[in-house]
């Protein structure tokens, strides 16, 4: 083989050609987005990232010293409340960021897999912080554990969803649910990127897209019923 | 802490609010009502600069 021989096809080149056909670096760190995205709705977005970067990292640290730290240690506490009020503060800036893309319908123009992201990991980070609560290592997690177990049996999940199994809850609450959470939100930014933010319903009505564009006016939609392109508006 | 619990005495079972099965305590609820209060708002105020931007990207020029 001498260097200048094709190279051959490999699956990492083939990923690799994958990935950047789907995700060009222009659109993965775009240097601007619409004017539309100036809006407090993706704030919450924004903020509910940065409370998962801070539940994550107290997490980690409570996870290290243990339970006897956090709970008989004044620094200890501190964690522990810091750890509590960025959950706090994940689930209301979610919660309203998923109220505003339910009213903007933003699962139009092809946006679904960005939406279904989004709602699901909503409804993952719930049993993350139920395991979290059954985790504490006080009277407040029996208290909690003992009232779950009656629902969960209910539905019949408690056979290998045991919430009076301290190891299982803690595993679900270290492990297996933050991975799930992280990678559903790691998935999610990754869609946004690639599809755009959905647009206003104006932009994207059909009727729009037949009117001859005027000066200064919003871009029309494409024919093909997809969303306008991104064009730079608000720097980032 | 003093001043909260001062402010605030916790020393009590939670209230409750019951509407047939839903069984909802008070703290939840202001922040269920919180939630709404901010939603609105949200939606409602206009973004700092997000006006001024969007007449600069009208009119081709940068935006102040």
């Amino acid at each position: 083989m001498n260097a200048f021989q094709a190279p051959k096809r490999t699956w990492t080149g083939r990923v690799r050609e994958a990935a950047v056909e789907a995700l060009p670096p222009e659109k993965l760190l775009p240097d601007g987005q619409p004017t539309y995205v100036a809006s407090w709705i993706y704030i919450f977005g924004v903020a509910s990232i940065a409370a998962l970067i801070v539940i994550i990292g107290s997490g980690t640290i409570l996870a290290l010293k243990g339970p006897a730290w956090w709970h008989d240690t004044g620094i200890g506490h501190f964690f522990n409340s810091v750890h509590l009020w960025a959950v706090e503060l994940f689930f209301f800036a979610m919660v309203v960021h998923l109220w505003g893309k339910y009213w903007m319908a933003a699962w139009r123009g092809g946006r679904t897999r960005v939406w279904i992201t989004g709602a699901v990991t909503f409804l993952v980070a719930v049993p993350t912080a139920l395991t979290g609560y059954v985790s504490q290592q006080n009277f407040d997690a029996q208290w909690i554990a003992t009232q779950a177990k009656d629902g969960l049996n209910s539905v019949g999940v408690g056979a290998f969803f045991n919430v009076t199994n301290f190891g299982q809850m803690y595993s679900y609450h270290v492990f297996l649910l933050p991975l799930a959470v992280v990678g559903l939100v790691a998935a999610h930014v990754l869609l946004v990127r690639r599809h755009g933010v959905v647009p206003p319903f104006e932009l994207d009505r059909p009727a729009l897209a037949t009117r001859p564009p005027q000066a200064g006016g919003p871009p029309p939609a494409a024919p093909n019923g997809k969303p306008p392109p991104a064009t730079p508006g608000v720097g980032s | 802490m003093i001043v909260l619990a001062a402010v605030f005495n916790l020393n009590h079972p939670a209230h409750v609010v019951e509407w047939h099965f839903i069984q909802l305590s008070v703290a939840n609820l202001i922040v269920i009502a919180l939630m709404f209060v901010v939603f609105v708002l949200a939606v409602a105020l206009p973004f700092p600069g997000a006006r001024a931007r969007a007449m600069a990207r009208r009119t081709g020029g940068e935006p102040e």
